[in-house]
């Protein structure tokens, strides 16, 4: 193992590390939006909505990350959107997690029992009293530690963006492995990096669950 | 530039073909990620701690890293020590450890719930160990945790995708061929992503009625 090697190009891998980090929050930021929305349409009382909701969650998981991405950003000025590489990295990931977000989301308010929002109906609240004040405090603790596995997978799937080349680790990787022919070196410099970023996102969402517990 | 479907027609071979390897890269990683993942589970299980403890340092590193990025070490990193697989095979060898690695997570939480007394039957009826594992435990084990083995073949075929960035003539890299010689990348990007979306449906079929044979003999 070239250990000297490591040491030289380690700080480019760092600055790599940033730029999977911002795609991760900005990601999560986008991906919860979508899930949320997709949700409430999923679980709306009007058909057209829930349909919408249904068809944008088969499309999206029914079809891989890698080509959505690419019709977004290569064949999007074709249909007039023109987006730069990291743009359409974080729109196409955030919305492609969306998906997967938006049933764990569902899962979580389903799972919440039903006599919860009858009794909450008996004692008073509209539907959407019932929903604010009684069945989402309880989904919301419920459904951290689903979206913290979906935010692992994300973090992972930032990758995908090293093939419409944005500057982050796995393209990082990729260029010293094709400059230097250290493969396996580049490797551990990127995997350690990554595993960093899972394991204290991890440790944040674990922490989130504890907060949330009641008992 | 409008949109112009009406030149996918002319390419339907290369698509054709595309299919067809993506069916062929996802059985064959399917396969080993499924008898690698009984294997992985196996060995983290019962093996001797100076082979389980590299084991878990392989899959702690595999689980938590992008595929891409081991798609990349498998190909160039074989290559450096001198071992020059075709494209094909490293691709299948990446996806199927890959996903092993997660199937032996779900495989070695079923096996430590397969009840202690189907083991200790076996032992009674004069089968070793092994036998005792491989005809009675395992097969339990392997049945309970079918629906979620079957999630991740339906993971592993979309991410099979992947492969094309090694240089695999899949799916994803047959609309690239078709979009060098059009310059029509929304096109056969979308035709691409209907073909997946089919395979997608006929694998979950597959999957459902493979659940419902084996939830039957129980």
């Amino acid at each position: 193992m070239d250990v000297d090697l490591m040491l030289r190009v380690y700080p480019y891998f760092l600055q790599a590390a940033w730029v999977t980090i911002e795609l991760s929050v900005l990601t999560t930021i986008l991906g919860l939006t979508c899930g949320t929305l997709g949700a409430a349409a999923r679980l709306s009382r009007f058909r057209v909505l829930r349909i919408i909701g249904a068809t944008y969650v088969s499309l999206i998981r029914g079809t891989p990350a890698l080509i959505q991405l690419f019709i977004l950003y290569f064949g999007g000025p074709q249909i007039g959107i023109q987006l730069d590489a990291f743009e359409a990295g974080v729109i196409g990931l955030g919305v492609n997690i969306g998906a997967y977000m938006t049933e764990t989301i569902r899962g979580s308010i389903i799972a919440i029992d039903k006599g919860q929002s009858e009794a909450a109906r008996t004692v008073g609240l509209s539907k959407m009293q019932a929903m604010r004040h009684v069945i989402l405090p309880q989904a919301m603790r419920l459904m951290i530690r689903p979206l913290g596995v979906n935010i692992n997978a994300l973090i992972k799937g930032t990758a995908l963006v090293a093939a419409i080349s944005v500057v982050e680790l796995t393209y990082t990787a990729q260029r010293y492995i094709g400059s230097t022919y250290r493969p396996f070196e580049m490797f551990l410099l990127s995997g350690v990096l990554y595993m960093v970023i899972i394991y204290v996102t991890g440790r944040g969402v674990a922490w989130l669950d504890r907060k949330a517990r009641i008992v | 530039m409008g949109l112009d479907f009406s030149v996918v027609p002319q390419f339907y071979d290369i698509i054709l073909i595309g299919v067809l390897w993506t069916v062929a890269i996802t059985v064959a990683s399917a396969l080993l990620s499924f008898f690698g993942g009984i294997v992985f589970a196996v060995v983290a299980l019962y093996g001797h701690w100076s082979i389980r403890l590299p084991f878990r340092g392989f899959a702690w590193l595999f689980m938590g890293t992008p595929l891409l990025l081991q798609l990349f070490l498998i190909y160039f990193g074989l290559v450096q020590i001198g071992v020059d697989l075709p494209a094909f095979v490293a691709g299948v060898i990446g996806l199927g450890l890959h996903f092993a690695v997660y199937n032996s997570e779900l495989i070695q939480t079923a096996i430590i719930a397969v009840d202690k007394g189907q083991m200790e039957a076996a032992r009674t009826l004069g089968l070793s160990n092994g036998q005792a594992l491989r005809k009675v435990v395992i097969p339990q084990a392997v049945r309970d945790v079918l629906p979620p083995i079957g999630n991740n073949m339906i993971a592993l075929l979309k991410d099979s995708a992947l492969v094309s960035v090694i240089g695999v003539s899949e799916l994803t890299l047959s609309a690239q061929r078709a979009i060098g010689r059009t310059y029509r990348p929304f096109e056969f990007y979308v035709v691409a992503a209907a073909c997946y979306y089919i395979i997608n449906l006929g694998m979950e079929a597959v999957l459902r009625r493979i659940e419902r044979r084996t939830a039957l003999s129980r």
